[in-house]
């Protein structure tokens, strides 16, 4: 049979690939640039299918508590919307982490604050990994560079959170979301029978049979002993994390001088950077980080006494450059250079920027 | 007679609830939530859903219900319990599910939530203590705070030029065809907890016989919060607040 | 008609002297005793144990089910 591919948006893409992995259920909220993945799902009708649950709720607020619901269940559910809408869902994330529990929320980030704009931007970069809700958690964050990635995180992203029982994020962006590319969806998996669950997720409540005490979710604990073991373990968890699950890529940064730290849509106008440098002679690399957290600082660091210069390209006012300057100690010059109100720069606006900051 | 010979397993004709377990509960002496505690378990468990109920749980004084009834417990965040809700019992149709909130959770901060889960016609049960205060916290006004009734954020008497009107949400979710059954009920004399019971009882068969939303409108006493002793707030409670919150079915689809 | 003779059974440390079965006995059986238990709550005995019917209304009403009502018709 040969190979499926087929030409989406990336918000098509979060959808289909959402049915494929056999998810339990979605619970979203209209608005732009991410409606599709809720009007994909509904067009797809996959209650009929694979018996996936589907519903439009409320508020974000509400829509946030339904996965957590869902997920107090032990079922693999998510939620979609945009820099305002996750502000709303900032509380239920909290919530998720603060209960272990898996699920998956996707952002496809528009300019902020405030209502903004709905062009792209990637300014939610701190309130996604520096933690927007309260407390102290961690989300896992993967940030996609493509259609073909917006359909690939979403099992990566699921199959982290139920392996760390947290909540993991796809921090994508208007570009990523409404660009159509060539996707190859993955195969479609069965849904998980009630039984599954309780063996794989022995916590869940699912009603409690004689042989077992009741499971109970929560993440209140008034003990603050008993409450700073719980915040010990969310820490070692974290920890884990961080030394297993990072995932970055390196393009011509093997002889670079100078690198661009770019993720998401920022990293695709970045790749076209690196080429017109290298047209000039100029050794640019790329180095893409794929999860924002756990942040690829240790291999950042390799590059602290091999280049001369790092820019990092954000559409925000700069935000991961504080933690590039963390991952290289400050032994090199870090500059940021971005736009904001969704404007995207060209690749050769970046380039003049790069060498008017670095190629004096 | 001596009571010897009466105390004998087959003379026994009330005990406490068996899911209801020996944790002490923390709520006041007198509280109507124990009350309602104890028939939320006997239901449960004469329908023989013990297995396959999930209960959601609030934030305020009946935050610790998980801590009391052995059944499957989510907490959901202030006011969320029914969106919560919705998506168990939606994830998983063959169970029983239903909240548990007091009438901050339920009529203030999860306004919205409850009228939606309500629209929606979930088939779950909202099991609502309406105490007309926030107890938890330390006896704050609520929405169903009576107009003139004294509370740690109306010192002078809820006035309506300050603080707007008594939210009577049990009316509201009446005009909302996805609900099947809404009732007024107390549990302040064995009288009434016998009809509250078989109100709540005819919610659970609702839920699992797919008829819609059913919200059970207990309203309570609050004696910490209302500074009274549980006997004077059960007459204090007849005396003010029925007349405001009159009992009775006000819709019954099921 | 046959006579019918009850009797309870109070959880005393779990009570907390709400006096809510007190009020709901039709035979004043039950009072708040003197002594306290161990949270310093005044919990409920029974004084006139004879005029117990096992009507249960003191269960019924206690809001930590502390008392276990029996009944015989003799």
């Amino acid at each position: 049979m040969p190979e499926e591919i087929k030409l989406m948006k990336g918000n098509e893409a979060i959808a289909y690939a959402a049915i494929r992995y056999g998810a339990d259920g979605y619970f979203g909220y209209p608005i732009t640039p991410q409606s599709e993945i809720m009007e994909t799902l509904m067009d797809e009708m996959p209650w009929e299918t694979t018996g996936m649950v589907v519903l439009q709720a409320e508020s974000e607020v509400a829509a946030i508590n339904m996965v957590y619901g869902g997920a107090a269940c032990g079922k693999a559910v998510m939620t979609s919307s945009s820099s305002p809408g996750i502000s709303l869902k900032l509380e239920g994330i909290s919530y998720m982490a603060g209960a272990e529990l898996p699920g998956l929320i996707v952002n496809v980030m528009r300019g902020g604050p405030g209502l903004g704009t709905i062009q792209p931007s990637q300014a939610d970069y701190f309130q996604t990994v520096k933690g927007g809700g309260h407390g102290d958690y961690r989300l896992i964050t993967l940030a996609p560079a493509s259609v073909q990635e917006m359909a690939d995180h979403v099992a990566l992203a699921f199959d982290l959170s139920f392996k760390y029982r947290n909540p993991a994020m796809i921090l994508s962006d208007g570009v990523i979301g409404q660009m159509m590319e060539k996707v190859k969806l993955p195969e479609q998996r069965a849904r998980r029978t009630e039984d599954q669950v309780r063996q794989e997720q022995t916590w869940a409540t699912l009603g409690k049979p004689d042989n077992r005490k009741p499971n109970i979710i929560t993440s209140l604990e008034l003990d603050s002993s008993v409450m700073e073991k719980n915040n010990q373990r969310f820490q070692a968890k974290y920890k884990l994390i961080e030394e297993n699950e990072v995932i970055y890529e390196e393009i011509n940064c093997e002889d670079a001088e100078y690198l661009i730290v770019a993720f998401g849509s920022a990293a695709r106008i970045s790749q076209k950077v690196v080429d017109l440098a290298r047209a000039e002679g100029i050794k640019v690399g790329l180095f893409r980080p794929v999860t924002l957290w756990p942040f690829p600082s240790k291999r950042l660091n390799t590059y602290k006494d091999k280049v001369k210069g790092i820019l990092t390209m954000e559409l925000n006012a700069g935000q991961m450059i504080e933690d590039v300057k963390l991952a290289v100690e400050c032994n090199v010059p870090v500059e940021h250079y971005g736009r904001l109100g969704g404007i995207v720069p060209s690749p050769t606006e970046v380039f003049e920027a790069f060498k008017s900051t670095f190629i004096k | 007679m001596d009571t010897k010979e009466i105390i004998k397993p087959e003379n026994l004709v009330y005990q406490k609830p068996r899911l209801m377990n020996d944790n002490p509960m923390h709520y006041c002496p007198g509280c109507s939530h124990g009350v309602v505690h104890k028939i939320v378990a006997e239901v449960i468990d004469e329908m023989g859903l013990s297995e396959k109920t999930i209960g959601v749980a609030p934030v305020g004084c009946a935050v610790f219900a998980y801590n009391y009834l052995d059944i499957d417990w989510i907490e959901a965040a202030h006011g969320r319990a029914p969106a919560v809700a919705t998506a168990a019992k939606r994830l998983n149709p063959d169970k029983m599910v239903f909240t548990y909130q007091g009438d901050g959770d339920l009529a203030a901060i999860g306004t919205a939530e409850t009228i939606h889960a309500c629209n929606r016609g979930e088939n779950i049960v909202i099991v609502f203590i309406n105490n007309a205060i926030y107890g938890m916290t330390g006896g704050q006004m609520a929405p169903t705070t009576l107009l003139d009734m004294k509370t740690a954020t109306c010192p002078y008497g809820r006035n309506v030029a300050l603080n707007g009107y008594p939210l009577k949400i049990s009316d509201l979710l009446v005009q909302l065809e996805g609900t099947c059954l809404i009732t007024r009920e107390t549990v302040h004399t064995a009288a009434a907890i016998r009809k509250a019971k078989k109100m709540l009882r005819k919610a659970f068969e609702n839920a699992m016989n797919k008829k819609g939303t059913s919200v059970i409108e207990f309203v309570s006493t609050c004696s910490s919060g209302w500074k009274m002793t549980p006997d004077q707030s059960n007459k204090w409670m007849v005396e003010n607040m029925l007349p405001m919150y009159p009992l009775g079915v006000l819709k019954d689809k099921s | 008609m046959a006579k019918i003779k009850g009797a309870v059974e109070i959880n005393t440390e779990r009570c907390k002297g709400c006096d809510l079965c007190v009020v709901a006995c039709p035979s004043d059986v039950l009072k708040l005793g003197p002594e306290v238990n161990a949270k310093g709550y005044n919990y409920a005995i029974v004084v006139n144990p004879d005029d117990c019917i096992g009507c249960a209304n003191c269960g019924i009403v206690c809001p930590d089910g502390c008392i276990t009502v029996y009944k015989v018709k003799l």
